[in-house]
């Protein structure tokens, strides 16, 4: 039995994102239910699921969905699980709620991801004021990696971007020109954390470099906050406050291997899933949301969902087609390098505020159907979601 | 003042006929002692054919700069001064790829595909390390042959 159309997504929340210190990850956590719980009109009694993506300052988050559970006085659950798959996470917990909702299991799931990795800024003591906004979090490295000086994943990740340039001739232009873009979304979004800051393809050229091919706006951004959604049975969907945004059709692609060698996610795989799932095609996708962590992962999943041939990403984000205005709105919330990230719920939000229409100044007229991606590891997880504001 | 070292890996026991055979000069990988797949980090299996069994080879310790990336931020402070550094993950002749730095190449002059070979360097007193160095001309050739396809 197909899933498609089982499943609805009938609330949102997101929290104040980005250089917030008011709480910590589980702090966040709770506020981000509260708001999604809110958006749907609906209380915690309501909850009969929770599925936890603890972010990495997150203490203990092996058992996150029970901290999560106890610190907001949740009872009698019947589905509690904390996942995590990187940034397939957020898809797949949206995907395993559909699936234990149309077993039966339960009937009200909160999918929630938070974390507080960025510490209050303190006084320039140093003269080099690291502690506000920095991405330090993410620089972890050990064994033979450190000994040579390959700290943190935008390295390692550089690497295979570089390797596709290598093979395939795409140029730093081609990836500054998905991060102008995205920007651009950002400046049309209030909730942004750059919503306020233009970018040209010439600042981007300037900014510094972290590990080359690698420019600082390559990068996504590195946030504190919490985003949960409240997934339902289509039936239920119905009766609630806000208008439903279906689970059209899911499907997960993990490939295994060495991605320098393929330079290849799991969209192929999760897409021949999902879009058969939700009987649709490229031509139908109104919107992309494409989990970014960096530039070049949208290049590549672009590649993988088939816009263009591998290796054609570069010349296919050229012209600007991505930007507003153009003729494939991807990221139309400013993304994870423009407006915040909380890993692959950042895409599932934008999603979900494009397709009720709220989208306000960056709203694509007409969006019916939207494409979500989730993307882990380095190139190594990937979820696929089509969503669609009717059945 | 006291130097500040670079993080010095540990030698854990799966990987000491490495760090062994470092420490004399030789560059050691794992093989697989069924259908012959060279590894590097070692591993309890061979993810090619599952086997258990396994040896450990001297690679010829010659290869190819398969991809890199130039490190531009400090994030630890013993490579304070070597920025902007290199580091290139190596497919040696073997096929196993292997995380390292090149020696006596400016970061500006590395790219991929250049023959490499290899040289030691020691970090501490009971570990020394692989790095590499632009491939002398009469290994080039061989190596050029010897690097699968792709």
């Amino acid at each position: 039995m197909s899933l498609r159309d089982k499943g609805a997504i009938v609330g949102l929340g997101i929290t104040p994102q980005g250089k917030v210190y008011d709480h910590n990850a589980v702090g966040f956590a709770i506020a981000a239910v509260q708001l999604a719980l809110a958006d749907a009109g609906l209380s915690r009694d309501d909850l009969d699921g929770l599925l936890l993506n603890p972010g990495i300052s997150w203490n203990d988050g092996g058992l996150g969905s029970f901290q999560l559970q106890q610190a907001m006085g949740l009872r009698d659950l019947r589905l509690s699980c904390t996942m995590n798959a990187g940034g397939a996470t957020a898809c797949a917990m949206i995907q395993h709620a559909v699936q234990a909702i149309d077993a039966g299991l339960c009937t009200t799931v909160a999918c929630v991801f938070s974390d507080a990795p960025l510490k209050p800024p303190r006084p320039k003591t140093d003269g080099k004021g690291k502690g506000e906004g920095s991405a330090a979090a993410y620089a972890f490295s050990r064994g033979l990696d450190a000994a040579y000086g390959m700290f943190g994943i935008n390295a390692r990740y550089a690497t295979v971007a570089q390797r596709h340039m290598h093979l395939y001739g795409t140029t730093s232009e081609q990836l500054g020109t998905i991060a102008v873009a995205e920007r651009a979304w950002a400046n049309k979004n209030p909730m942004a954390q750059f919503h306020e800051t233009p970018l040209t393809l010439d600042d981007y050229h300037r900014s510094r470099w972290i590990a080359e091919p690698f420019h600082l706006f390559d990068c996504c951004l590195v946030s504190n906050g919490g985003l949960a959604v409240i997934v339902t049975s289509a039936e239920r969907a119905r009766d609630l406050r806000k208008a439903p945004v279906y689970i059209r059709g899911m499907g997960q692609g993990h490939p295994g291997g060495d991605p320098l060698e393929t330079l290849t996610s799991g969209a192929a795989i999760a897409k021949e899933t999902a879009f058969a799932m939700a009987d649709v095609t490229l031509g139908d996708i109104d919107v992309v949301e494409l989990y970014d962590c960096y530039t070049f992962t949208v290049l590549v999943c672009l590649e993988d969902y088939g816009f263009c041939a591998k290796g054609e990403g570069g010349p296919f984000v050229a012209d600007g087609k991505i930007a507003p205005g153009g003729t494939l709105p991807v990221n139309t919330g400013g993304g994870q390098l423009s407006s915040f990230y909380m890993w692959g719920m950042t895409p599932v939000s934008e999603a979900v505020i494009q397709l009720r229409g709220e989208g306000a100044a960056r709203q694509v007229a007409g969006a019916t159907t939207a494409l979500v991606s989730g993307n882990g590891g380095i190139l190594s997880t990937h979820s696929t979601l089509v969503l669609g504001s009717a059945r | 003042m006291t130097e500040i070292t670079k993080p010095i890996p540990a030698v854990t026991p799966e990987m000491e006929p490495f760090f062994a055979g470092a420490a004399r000069g030789e560059l050691w990988i794992q093989r697989c002692a069924d259908c012959g797949t060279y590894r590097f980090p070692a591993r309890e299996l061979c993810a090619t054919c599952l086997s258990a069994g396994a040896t450990w080879e001297r690679a010829c310790g010659r290869g190819v700069v398969y991809a890199f990336t130039i490190m531009h931020q400090v994030y630890h402070p013993a490579f304070a001064a070597e920025v902007p550094y290199a580091v290139v993950i190596i497919q040696l002749a073997e096929g196993p790829k292997l995380t390292s730095n090149l020696v006596d190449v400016p970061a500006s002059e590395v790219c991929a595909g250049m023959p490499v070979e290899v040289v030691f360097e020691r970090y501490s007193e009971t570990v020394v390390l692989p790095k590499f160095r632009r491939a002398t001309n009469g290994a080039s050739a061989a190596v050029a042959a010897a690097q699968r396809p792709g």
